[in-house]
């Protein structure tokens, strides 16, 4: 049985087509990455799955639970981060956490406990006790990540729950959601960055215009979109020479310079960086900094559409 | 397109967490929760009772010495006849901001929450509204204090008093749907303040509370008396003041009871299309 599962689902909002037919599979214990511009649908795929919205057409079970029937014992399984943050500005932390347990009867000393425990978690601690109006807006996300965690969900929607956070934030939510899957959770996650899916999904679905137009492991999808980079940034400015010979034998196609005293080549396997590394090495070439760059969201739908994620174009794969 | 992998399943399906209905009167508990938040966030931002402290302040004080020598011949005569009246006036036009600050929670995000939650629909918005009543309660014991140390008494007993005050602070509660109702219907907080002040200006103004009724033209008085804020009114100053009490009691919680059944379901209705 699948944790999430959505067949031909539709959604529209007057005139415009929210969802123009999706179907998910989820495996329990997995975490899929649904990876789309904004306007693709995520989020509404999302809100239908979280029994927030009704769809128009089509089906949805979440731990095999009809989404629309058997709403309210789907609410029990889920929890849902959404892409701003859901807590309540007047309250402290603590009293956000308490008041949801409290909704999902626990009892006082129970829901007081459960909180403690979360807010220890994310770190939350030291504030627990101050309005969230005063917290940061990393610190306003990780109490809402908190908050729908309360209940031990078993099967948790993040709607871009790294957008606008800085990089150490963004680092601190992806461990989370390792720990979430390490504890038997199914995570749907959704998000513009391809990286993101690629660091955190078994599966990736590719949205565009209300539709799935791609869907596999981050490695198949990785496959198809193509174009990675391999960037280096020798220690010493006066090895570039060496260095661009190196990435020109490893990719086959001579090597450009982004920035100053950074050399980038396209690459197509994950090898490419493994033999440069080897390559470096026997050289006797120091490198500061060397990355394979994944593409961008326009390459990944310039490849899979063979039009920027921007444009209104109606296509599918 | 759904290329999946049959991966081996070594983690469990997830099952439904035991249903915890063994609890009894959810929608209740779930309701009294919500209502201790709202009580919270007032206490957090005290300057949201401006509106039930100020007000019925300056409305007394502004009333009182302004029409009273007009209306009644003298301030303190006029004050026993008006500050029932403000009391009215005062919590009825509260009763509008819980219509404003829902429509604002709802867009914040904190009303997903809620929706995401195994919690009647209806909780939320049963929560928001019994949390008026320390709004209301609030407003009336400030013009009560106000009333007396400008020298108004009742004429009644306290008991009856009592009555009266509940009576205001209950109305007021049935009224507050509506603004739930608009809260949930319009778009813009700032809708629901103006269509909420054209309703209530007709219902307050348009009646019994400042001026006898009999000083009115004809077509005004027949609006006058079909009013329920006349009934309320003409029920409080029978319970505060004196005079008679029995039918405008019944007229006002007949009235208060309809206003309640029709606008109480509608909001939830309203609140539910929006979502699931």
């Amino acid at each position: 049985m699948y944790a999430i599962e959505a067949e031909g689902l539709v959604k529209r909002f007057g005139a415009t087509t929210a969802l123009a037919g999706v179907d998910l599979a989820v495996q329990p214990g997995t975490v899929l990455g649904v990876l789309g511009p904004n306007g693709a649908g995520k989020t509404t795929a999302v809100r239908v799955l979280a029994t927030l919205l009704r769809p128009d057409a089509g089906s949805a079970r979440v731990g095999g639970l009809d989404v629309v029937r058997d709403a309210s014992r789907v609410r029990r399984l889920v929890g849902l981060t959404g892409q701003y943050a859901a807590v309540d500005d007047d309250l402290t932390g603590t009293e956000n956490l308490v008041m949801i347990g409290r909704l999902l009867d626990l009892r006082g000393a129970d829901a007081k406990r459960r909180a403690a425990e979360l807010l220890a978690g994310f770190d939350l601690s030291d504030a627990a006790n101050r309005p969230a109006k005063t917290y940061s807006g990393g610190m306003r996300r990780r109490l809402d990540l908190a908050a729908s965690l309360v209940g031990r969900p078993s099967v948790i929607f993040l709607d871009e729950p790294t957008t606008g956070l800085d990089p150490t934030k963004r680092d601190e939510v992806w461990t989370t959601v390792r720990q979430l899957v390490a504890e038997g959770a199914t995570v749907l996650l959704t998000t513009q960055y391809l990286d993101e899916a690629d660091a955190l999904a078994d599966e990736i679905s590719v949205f565009d215009h209300g539709r799935i137009i791609a869907h596999g492991t981050p490695h198949e999808l990785k496959k198809i979109v193509g174009n990675q980079s391999l960037e280096v940034r020798p220690v010493e400015e006066d090895r570039l020479p060496d260095v661009a010979r190196v990435l020109a034998e490893v990719a086959g196609v001579p090597a450009e310079s982004p920035r100053r005293g950074v050399l980038q080549v396209p690459v197509l396997g994950d090898d490419a960086l493994t033999a440069a590394v080897a390559r470096f090495a026997a050289d006797g070439i120091a490198v500061t900094e060397l990355a394979l760059k994944l593409p961008g969201l326009d390459e990944v739908f310039a490849a899979l559409t063979g039009a920027p994620a921007t444009s209104d174009e109606e296509d599918a794969a | 397109m759904t290329t999946l992998a049959d991966a081996p399943t070594q983690v469990p399906p997830p099952v439904a967490a035991p249903e915890q209905g063994t609890r009894p009167f959810p929608l209740l508990r779930h309701s009294l929760v919500l209502a201790g938040r709202a009580v919270l966030k007032i206490r957090r931002t005290p300057e949201q009772l401006l509106d039930v402290t100020l007000q019925p302040i300056i409305f007394v004080l502004l009333f009182v010495y302004v029409f009273g020598g007009a209306v009644s011949g003298s301030t303190h005569d006029y004050l026993q006849y008006v500050l029932p009246a403000i009391m009215v006036q005062t919590v009825l036009f509260s009763s509008l901001s819980i219509g404003v600050n829902l429509n604002t929670d709802i867009k914040k995000g904190v009303f997903d929450r809620f929706r995401s939650l195994p919690i009647a629909r209806s909780a939320p918005l049963i929560g928001a509204v019994s949390a008026e009543v320390v709004r209301f309660t609030v407003s009336v014991v400030v013009l009560m204090g106000v009333g007396y140390a400008l020298g108004f008494r009742v004429g009644t007993d306290p008991l009856s008093a009592l009555a009266g005050c509940l009576l205001a602070i209950a109305f007021a509660l049935c009224m507050s749907w509506v603004a739930v109702f608009l809260g949930t219907w319009l778009r813009e907080s700032g809708s629901v303040q103006g269509i909420g002040f054209l309703l209530l200006f007709p219902l307050t103004f348009g009646s019994n509370m400042f001026v006898p009724t009999a000083s009115l033209p004809g077509w005004l008085q027949a609006w006058v008396k079909v009013n329920p804020v006349s009934h309320l009114t003409d029920a409080i100053r029978g319970l505060l003041v004196g005079g008679p009490v029995a039918g405008p009691v019944a007229w006002a919680v007949l009235s208060g009871g309809l206003i309640l059944a029709v606008f109480a379901p509608l909001a939830v209705t309203t609140y539910r299309r929006k979502t699931l």
